[in-house]
């Protein structure tokens, strides 16, 4: 069963309706992440924010924008790019055929905010939890509530702009998301180096990451395979210049590349398969040689966000990655989560229970079955 | 539905028994001199001696103190350095003052993987002096030479170089919490993307409303190759105003853009003697830092641009002592404003950075309105103003219309699309303007999730929610009344 409000209005109907039945609800984006987070109970019904789709606001000179959940990252990185400006996000596309058209695989502003899905852009400007302004909810009870607002700075209240990021939609409806923009980066020029000895290149990496370099992306490139690299993206006027004075000594090949889009497209692709699993490594960047080094000893591809600590590791299972959350193909396992924290487990399962007090959202499909 | 909250119990002589046998008996205060020190935090209109204060001097002794508390149905606030200003820290005479001031270890510095892990007493220089000269902790809020990290970690704390550089809450990646029942849970730790809910971001900016952290894990960076200052002068805040905005729109991204208005001015002028032009309209100062040849780009074009947007006065800094200057300068406003007047209320009022010649002609107005005096001087880059309403204590009448001006400041702000505070934190200063900027849904959403943390209500309360109320029951998994199921009744 499928629902598809188009107003907040008959948003809000809809799940007061779902709640008096005690119906699960799965809220849907474009379903270009359509495994991620596990598999819905039998029953659940999907709550589609497909015709919420308005750019509510787009304030050029203050690099703000408010956007309902369904709005296409696409549609509102097009826009924003006409004033030469960014939703400073760059999360990879779905890889496969979308049924909802190939202009949705880039997923919703709403779904992008409920995995926080991130790429390489992450190095230099954080997650989606550093750029969400202020949020929209629709709990299971109909509350609509707001939080944080749309200005950059602002402490007033408390910020479940965050709390609702990554929260998978197990916490309620997110209709209307508010973010922070940034201009667009202009040139970009990407040094790369190679090496087949993972230590050598998370070296590089650990070496790259401590110098104030203002990088724009710094990425490793690990296949199945043979030698692996290191990627290191510049913007901004001086970009190639800045790329070519990077030494990368103890690499292989290497070069500064000016037409680099490919490169990261490359890199962001590696982060998705259809067929799964992915798993998504949360590592201290310092371990990062050991994470590539196992990645290679049961013969699996890799690519690593090398001075954040995370790692997206194609294959495989938590035996071998514990800390790991499976992604692509989170439906075909048991459980998707890596254990957490006991006490802050019985904290997670407090603030499920106070925003989603009919259960609906979700269910039993979060964080140790929360 | 508001609930109405029930009475709190007071500290009697068996919880201070307890709390000595906790922490030792010099570390319990109770008598009236003693507790006279933190009867107000850096918002001095508002005071209260609390029954009794406690000094844990671990992270251990914080929980056996919560507990006690929790046991005892005693209301608690914590405090850090006590320079926060919206009255977070303000003390309850019906309950206890926990103060971290003792918490001051630096636990870890892991360089290698840019993190260090604090207590939170530790001073916000400290974290930056622990890891340098290589790396600093970039939020720096005025007060950072006193001001606690727990104290940062409680309001989200900003400071002048967050623009560029962001807040408290894009640098915490972990925290050891002791919650209000006397729970210890640990959120992340050094490495990113904790599984489950992000808590960090709910707890970071929640007043001492959610518990008390006992360890911060915070990511440190690099210090950048480069920095390069100017400070320009505008016949009009309009003027630096557009001089701002165009160099955001430039694509530049600065570490600080600063702003201060005539009466500023003239106030730290004779107070740091700068040498900047008294009856000047406005100066801003703008600060780059980075890659050096990306900076030295860029900050021609800044030039460029506040002469382009009608300043005749552009002054760089020739060196680190002149950029030193400059910031001496700017952080002499709030001191220096002792020279215009007796007194002066801080106002935090964030508003889009496009509204901001409007919304210095309503104040303007609204100055004259009141016959009060209104300094602005504000981070121009993420339109966070400070206005400083000042006013003379003596003179019968003029604080409340000094507090009225300021309220209708913020109402100014709201209605361009803004905030009540940037920075500061909502603390017991502006909980009157909460229900201003939030509708009954909202404020019921940050209800529930302070009824998660803290169910009894003994954090803090009567901070940040304007309507203290009752938590009621967790919800059970809805179940429909067998009277509803068969038509008889229907739920309201």
């Amino acid at each position: 069963m499928e629902i598809r409000p188009s107003t907040m209005d008959e948003a809000v109907a809809a799940v007061k309706e779902l709640a008096a039945g005690g119906t699960p609800v799965r809220p849907v984006g474009a379903g270009s992440r359509a495994t991620w987070g596990g598999r819905d109970p039998d029953g659940a019904v999907a709550l589609h924010t497909g015709a919420l789709d308005r750019i509510v606001e787009h304030n050029p000179g203050d690099f703000t924008a408010v956007l309902q959940a369904g709005v296409p990252l696409a549609a509102a990185q097009e826009h924003f790019a006409r004033a030469g400006q960014m939703l400073a996000v760059d999360p990879p596309t779905f890889p496969g055929p979308m049924p909802s058209g190939p202009e949705r695989a880039g997923g919703t502003i709403g779904g992008l905010l409920a995995t926080a899905d991130s790429g390489p852009a992450r190095h230099r400007f954080g997650g989606m939890r550093d750029l969400v302004i202020g949020v929209e909810v629709l709990l299971s009870d109909g509350t609509v509530a707001r939080a944080g607002g749309k200005v950059i700075k602002n402490v007033a209240g408390y910020d479940l702009s965050k709390l609702y990021t990554g929260s998978y939609g197990t916490l309620g409806l997110v209709t209307e998301v508010a973010v922070r923009l940034h201009p667009l980066p202009g040139p970009t020029a990407t040094v790369l180096g190679s090496s087949d000895d993972p230590h050598v290149l998370a070296g590089a990496a650990l070496a790259l990451a401590k110098q104030p370099l203002e990088a724009l992306c710094l990425d490793i490139g690990w296949p199945a395979e043979g030698p692996g690299r290191l990627l290191l993206r510049f913007a901004g006027r001086t970009a190639a210049d800045r790329a070519r004075r990077i030494g990368l000594a103890g690499l292989d090949d290497v070069h500064v590349e000016e037409d680099d889009e490919g490169l990261w497209n490359a890199q962001r692709a590696a982060q998705r398969d259809p067929d799964g699993p992915v798993l998504k490594v949360p590592h201290k960047p310092a371990d990062l040689g050991d994470v590539l080094a196992t990645a290679r000893s049961h013969g699996l591809a890799a690519v690593s966000r090398a001075a954040l600590g995370l790692t997206w590791v194609r294959g495989g299972s938590r035996e071998i990655f514990p800390r790991a959350t499976v992604l692509d193909g989170a439906a075909g396992v048991a459980d998707p989560w890596p254990p957490a924290d006991a006490g802050a487990l019985a904290l997670m399962r407090r603030v499920k229970a106070r925003m989603d007090p009919a259960r609906i959202f979700r269910p039993g499909t979060f964080v140790g079955g929360i | 539905m508001v609930q109405p909250m029930r009475p709190f119990n007071v500290p009697d002589d068996a919880l201070v028994d307890r709390l000595r046998a906790v922490v030792g008996p010099d570390q319990v205060l109770t008598h009236p001199h003693q507790l006279r020190t933190y009867e107000s935090d850096g918002l001095l209109q508002y005071r209260q001696v609390p029954a009794v204060a406690v000094l844990p001097g671990t992270g251990a002794q914080v929980q056996a103190v919560v507990a006690a508390c929790a046991e005892a149905g005693v209301p608690w606030v914590a405090r850090g350095a006590g320079s926060g200003l919206s009255g977070g820290a303000l003390p309850r005479g019906d309950g206890v003052l926990i103060v971290l001031s003792r918490l001051t270890r630096v636990l870890e510095v892991d360089l290698d993987n840019g993190r260090v892990c604090v207590e939170p007493g530790v001073t916000n220089a400290a974290v930056s002096a622990a890891v340098a000269p290589h790396y600093f902790y970039p939020p720096d809020p005025s007060s950072q030479v006193v001001c606690s990290i727990g104290g940062n970690v409680a309001e989200n704390s900003g400071g002048a170089h967050c623009f560029k550089y962001g807040f408290t809450t894009n640098y915490v990646t972990g925290l050891e919490l002791v919650l209000a029942d006397g729970e210890v849970v640990t959120l992340g730790g050094p490495e990113p993307d904790p599984a489950g809910y992000d808590l960090i971001g709910a707890f970071v900016g929640s007043e001492g409303t959610l518990g008390i952290a006992t360890r911060i894990w915070l990511r440190v960076v690099p210090v950048p190759e480069t920095v390069r200052t100017l400070v320009a002068f505008f016949d009009s805040t309009a003027q630096a105003g557009q001089a701002s905005s165009d160099i955001v729109h430039a694509g530049v991204v600065p570490a600080a853009i600063e702003m201060m208005d005539a009466v500023t001015i003239r106030a730290v002028e004779e107070m740091a003697h700068a040498g900047y032009p008294v009856g000047r309209g406005a100066a801003l100062l703008v600060e780059l830092d980075g890659a050096e040849r990306e900076c030295a780009a860029q900050f021609e074009e800044v030039v460029a641009i506040c002469a382009a947007a009608g300043s005749d006065d552009v002054r760089v800094g020739r060196d680190d002592a002149e950029r030193a200057l400059f910031w001496r300068t700017r952080k002499a406003a709030f001191p220096a404003m002792g020279r215009v007047s007796p007194n002066y209320f801080v106002q935090d009022g964030v508003i889009p950075r496009t509204r901001l010649a409007e919304v210095m002609g309503r104040i303007e107005a609204l100055s004259q309105e009141y016959g009060l005096i209104v300094a602005n001087v504000f981070h121009a880059g993420d339109g966070n103003l400070h206005p400083l309403v000042c006013y003379d204590g003596r003179v019968e009448g003029q604080a409340e219309r000094a507090e009225e001006l300021s309220g209708a400041i913020l109402a100014v702000c709201l209605d361009a699309g803004g905030s009540i505070t940037g920075e500061h934190g909502v603390g017991v200063d502006k909980l009157k303007y909460m229900p201003k900027m939030f509708g009954e849904g909202d404020l019921e959403a940050f209800q529930r999730l302070r009824c998660a943390f803290d169910p009894v209500g003994l954090a803090n309360p009567g901070k940040v929610m304007p309507t203290p109320r009752l938590c009621g029951e967790v919800p059970g998994p809805y179940k429909r009344h067998p009277l509803e199921i068969a038509g008889l009744a229907e739920r309201f």
